[in-house]
């Protein structure tokens, strides 16, 4: 009782420090130092953290997920377009972007989710190109010129009481873009730590084991299935639609195959077992790149040699080395 | 039409190609190698070098390609996949190793040939024109080429003796061991081979559409293409998949011209109605 009642205060305790560090300390680092080009970077990692998270979700239940960067996509497009030839406000086109992802999501994934192992990730791979192809060739997105000078969110109010101001009044808009992903972010993994160690995680990972065996003791695994999915490719579209908003413009070229095989490759490197994986994958591969952009020409070569090292050292992940050995 | 089939065909022959040796891989080792297209790309600049370059005949530079692929193949299995799916608990991990390796050979790439487009002169002057079909020789040779690289593969894995027990190991793992086959050294072979194949395509492919450090990963996902189509993991499957996307590439740039770039996104899209209705592919084997 009383370990427990320990590890649960240090658990509080860990997201007390975590919460104090991205919302008290980062600001006041960056300010202080004048270093304020690390909003964006941090920015971006909050983000594709997000989008990386529900890739993470779709390897819980078994599936390697390289199709994100569709969703992505997708949502911000959603985003645009409602912002851009509607005038909606970008707040609320949030929520209907993601929820446009996820019911995407569920009409794609009742035949693909079949799928198991290997055929799933081509296919998933190949839905990156099917969504670049569409942007090009639909009408309504533009085609290869994209959406360009999307207005920045403005002010979002209740009942008289503003909440968040306009964006473009700010003085400093990449401190508020921050804070929003960052917000964001902490709350898709507030989200997932809970639906993973909830019924529906453990259920999910029986999936992950063995589906037959799980379908056997009553599992509804179709179900599950496409709820992970949907949740995985609401994450994306969220993260796609302010990606829109930060940068102004999308173009079918904004998520790519690479794209989707970073968000798969930040949940590797992280640790599949892990749920705050896909974070620190993601902080690990944008930083690393990101440093090594002074050695030039030789930035792809060092990173992917290291991300091989890495890979041969720890297989399991970065989180692994934190968590004792579970083998033997 | 003729042409339009001929030209599919002539594809589908160098389709299957790329599609055999990812095929291979990935019946030994359950590894979807990424790096494919990279190790095509590879072929292509060595058979530019030394072909185009040096002025040695085209049969050496091809030899070139398809060894030093081979090696570096044999070399990847030995000290990179074999360790991580010694280590990993997940044998997913394996993909996190060969999407690095693909980054790693496409910076190589770049470093070693730069990233301009590069032809070599042609092997073989003149042009077929015969029954309303108009074909370069060149691409004749190649087509034919290939035709015989794939008969030679497909009888190798049939009688030869390391060919059945690449076949034993692609079937079950476990019982090929116990039945005295030595598997690290046969998925070396095999991984070999793949990448041989792919360097042989590149070696092919260069002489008529070039090759540039760009076109790795594009190659590798029509190659996945072709797989899904045919079925992971049996050779039969790659074939198979391998003329079916060349005739359809033919057939759609003709047919959808007028729709604008669409030929892909069609392509694309049939493959999912068409892989919900058969999720292993026309013959491969369910996973799991």
């Amino acid at each position: 009782m009383t370990q427990r009642a320990m590890t649960l205060s240090v658990k509080i305790a860990s997201v007390a420090v975590f919460l104090a560090i991205v919302f008290i300390a980062v600001p006041v680092l960056i300010a202080a130092s004048g270093r304020t080009d690390l909003y964006y970077t941090l920015t971006s990692v909050a983000l594709l953290s997000i989008a990386s998270a529900g890739v993470w979700l779709t390897f819980y239940i078994g599936r390697i997920n390289i199709g994100q960067g569709a969703y992505a996509l997708m949502g911000g497009y959603v985003s645009a377009i409602l912002v851009v030839n509607h005038g909606w406000s970008f707040w609320p086109t949030l929520p209907v972007a993601g929820l446009f992802c996820a019911a995407a999501s569920v009409l794609i994934g009742l035949p693909i989710l079949r799928l198991r192992g290997v055929y799933f990730a081509m296919v998933t791979l190949t839905l990156t190109e099917v969504a670049r192809l569409l942007a090009l060739a639909l009408p309504i997105t533009n085609g290869a010129k994209g959406m360009v000078s999307i207005p920045l969110p403005g002010a979002l109010s209740v009942f008289g009481l503003t909440i968040i101001p306009d964006f473009a009044t700010l003085r400093n808009s990449r401190l508020a873009f921050y804070l929003l992903a960052v917000t964001l972010m902490v709350v898709c993994f507030a989200v997932m730590y809970r639906l993973v160690h909830s019924r529906i995680g453990k259920l999910c990972q029986s999936l992950q084991q063995n589906e037959e065996l799980a379908s056997s003791i009553g599992v509804n695994i179709a179900y599950l299935r496409v709820i992970a999915y949907a949740v995985s490719s609401f994450f994306g579209g969220v993260a796609g639609a302010i990606f829109a908003a930060i940068s102004q413009s999308i173009y079918p070229s904004s998520f790519t195959v690479t794209d989707s095989v970073n968000f798969m490759l930040n949940c590797f490197l992280g640790g599949l077992g892990y749920v705050f994986g896909p974070m620190l994958g993601t902080l690990v591969l944008y930083f690393g790149w990101d440093l090594l952009f002074q050695t030039g020409q030789f930035q792809l070569l060092i990173y992917s040699g290291l991300m091989i090292v890495l890979m041969l050292v720890l297989p399991n992940g970065l989180l692994s080395l934190a968590a004792p050995t579970r083998k033997n | 039409m003729e042409q339009v089939i001929a030209n599919g065909f002539y594809l589908g022959a160098q389709y299957a190609l790329i599609a055999l040796g990812l095929t291979l891989i990935f019946a030994l080792m359950n590894v979807l190698n990424f790096a494919h297209g990279q190790m095509y790309v590879l072929g292509g600049f060595i058979t530019y070098t030394v072909y185009g370059q040096l002025g040695l005949p085209f049969v050496v530079a091809l030899l070139a390609s398809g060894l030093t692929l081979a090696i570096i193949g044999a070399l990847m299995e030995k000290f990179l996949f074999r360790t991580v799916i010694r280590r990993s608990l997940r044998e997913e991990s394996t993909m996190l190793l060969a999407a690095a390796t693909a980054f790693f050979l496409d910076a190589i790439i770049l470093l070693l040939f730069g990233e301009k487009q590069r032809g070599v002169p042609k092997i073989v002057k003149g042009v077929f024109n015969e029954g309303g079909i108009i074909l370069p020789y060149d691409r004749l040779v190649v087509g034919a080429l290939a035709l015989i690289f794939i008969a030679a593969f497909v009888l190798y894995m049939q009688y030869s003796r390391v060919g059945r027990a690449m076949r034993a190991l692609a079937q079950d793992r476990v019982a090929a061991q116990l039945m005295g086959v030595k598997v690290d050294r046969y998925s070396m072979i095999g991984f070999a081979m793949g990448a041989m194949l792919a360097g042989i395509v590149g070696g092919l492919l260069v002489t008529i559409t070039g090759v540039n450090s760009g076109i790795g990963g594009p190659i590798s996902i029509k190659a996945f293409l072709m797989v899904m189509i045919g079925g992971a993991g049996v050779v039969g499957g790659a074939i198979a998949g391998g003329f079916i996307l060349g005739m359809m590439e033919s057939v759609g740039l003709t047919v959808l011209r007028e729709y604008g770039d669409v030929t892909y996104l069609v392509i694309f899209a049939a493959l999912m109605v068409f892989l919900s209705i058969r999720p292993n592919g026309l013959m491969g084997k369910p996973w799991g």
